[in-house]
């Protein structure tokens, strides 16, 4: 069984989930992740239904895991939730529930993903951060915060896991055509497409390419990165 | 049980080295310095160790222990100075995660 193994978190919809068919497109095997059950199938794809920070949850999916595969080539830490609040305005409970998803459960799946990777001295770990960190962008102060935390994450784990063989970057998306940003208005996303060098949407190819890029075993002297699309 | 885990710990200890070309000072045996003063591992190896560790008694007995917790790294005499330091610490993870449920 020669095809790497890839794992991808959120991957019911939007950018995991095309993610998830892109890689499966490329002779992957693929486990994804959600809350929900999955929208397609695949014969390369296994979908397992956990939130990504209920730790026993996570550490019986990673059993499974190696288990059944006996290896982990890639994790993709895509799953997110945003909160569009103004700080004075957001409750507590929200900015748990965004730190939980966002950060907890990018650190858990890192985690328990690295204790398989090390072991064969190869990983690419690719965590998803977003533009609206560098832009400090008001209204999204928990969702920039546990973002901001994932970039620190990424940067610590790089370090941590070099010895192993094992990369962690991430990268940052501008607003892409999601679930996750239909519900902002629409003067608002052209606001923010204005700071953008290019400016334009991000498309789901963009994102894959980025990826593509960390996954690549030539990429094995990047680490701790985070890149941010649309020049931002 | 700590027979049972002192074999598991001497196994993971054998394949880590086997792995990672590291020097055992001959077989290992429950008395095995892993790690601090006269230790056989690094602090690399060591983490690698505890996780082969944690897997293994996963994947034996069903049960997810984490030998690395809080607990374990403050604790005064470390259970990862011998094999059978380990083994102890093991055994009591194990049987509070079983009572536990």
């Amino acid at each position: 069984m020669a095809e790497p193994v890839t794992l991808i978190t959120g991957t019911r919809k939007g950018i995991g989930r095309h993610l998830a068919e892109h890689y499966l497109a490329r002779g992957h095997r693929v486990v994804g992740c959600s809350r929900n059950a999955a929208e397609f199938e695949h014969e390369r794809y296994r979908h397992e239904i956990a939130d990504v920070a209920d730790e026993p949850a996570v550490k019986e999916l990673f059993l499974r895991l190696r288990r059944d595969f006996g290896r982990l080539d890639h994790l993709v830490n895509n799953a997110g939730i945003a909160s569009m609040n103004h700080s004075l305005l957001t409750p507590v409970a929200t900015v748990r529930r965004v730190m939980d998803t966002n950060f907890t459960g990018a650190f858990l799946f890192a985690r328990e993903a690295a204790k398989i990777m090390q072991k064969a001295r190869f990983g690419r770990i690719v965590n998803f951060t977003t533009v609206a960190v560098p832009m400090s962008l008001e209204g999204e102060a928990a969702y920039v915060a546990s973002k901001a935390a994932v970039e620190a994450l990424t940067r610590v784990m790089a370090r941590e896991l070099a010895e192993f063989g094992v990369t962690v970057n991430a990268v940052g998306p501008v607003p892409i055509e999601t679930d996750l940003i239909r519900a902002v208005p629409k003067a608002k996303i052209d606001a923010l497409v204005a700071r953008q060098a290019i400016r334009r949407l991000g498309r789901l190819e963009d994102v894959a390419n980025v990826v593509d890029f960390y996954l690549r075993p030539e990429s094995d002297f990047i680490t701790g990165q985070v890149l941010y699309l649309g020049g931002v | 049980m700590i027979e049972e885990l002192t074999r598991l710990i001497i196994d993971s200890t054998r394949e880590l080295a086997a792995e990672q070309g590291l020097e055992l000072q001959g077989e290992p045996r429950p008395e095995t310095q892993l790690f601090g003063d006269g230790g056989v591992l690094d602090s690399m190896a060591l983490v690698s160790l505890v996780i082969a560790v944690e897997q293994a008694i996963e994947e034996k007995y069903g049960v997810g222990v984490a030998l690395a917790d809080e607990k374990a790294l403050s604790q005064r005499s470390s259970p990862y100075r011998t094999i059978a330091s380990l083994a102890a610490y093991a055994a009591g993870e194990l049987g509070a995660r079983r009572k536990n449920g």
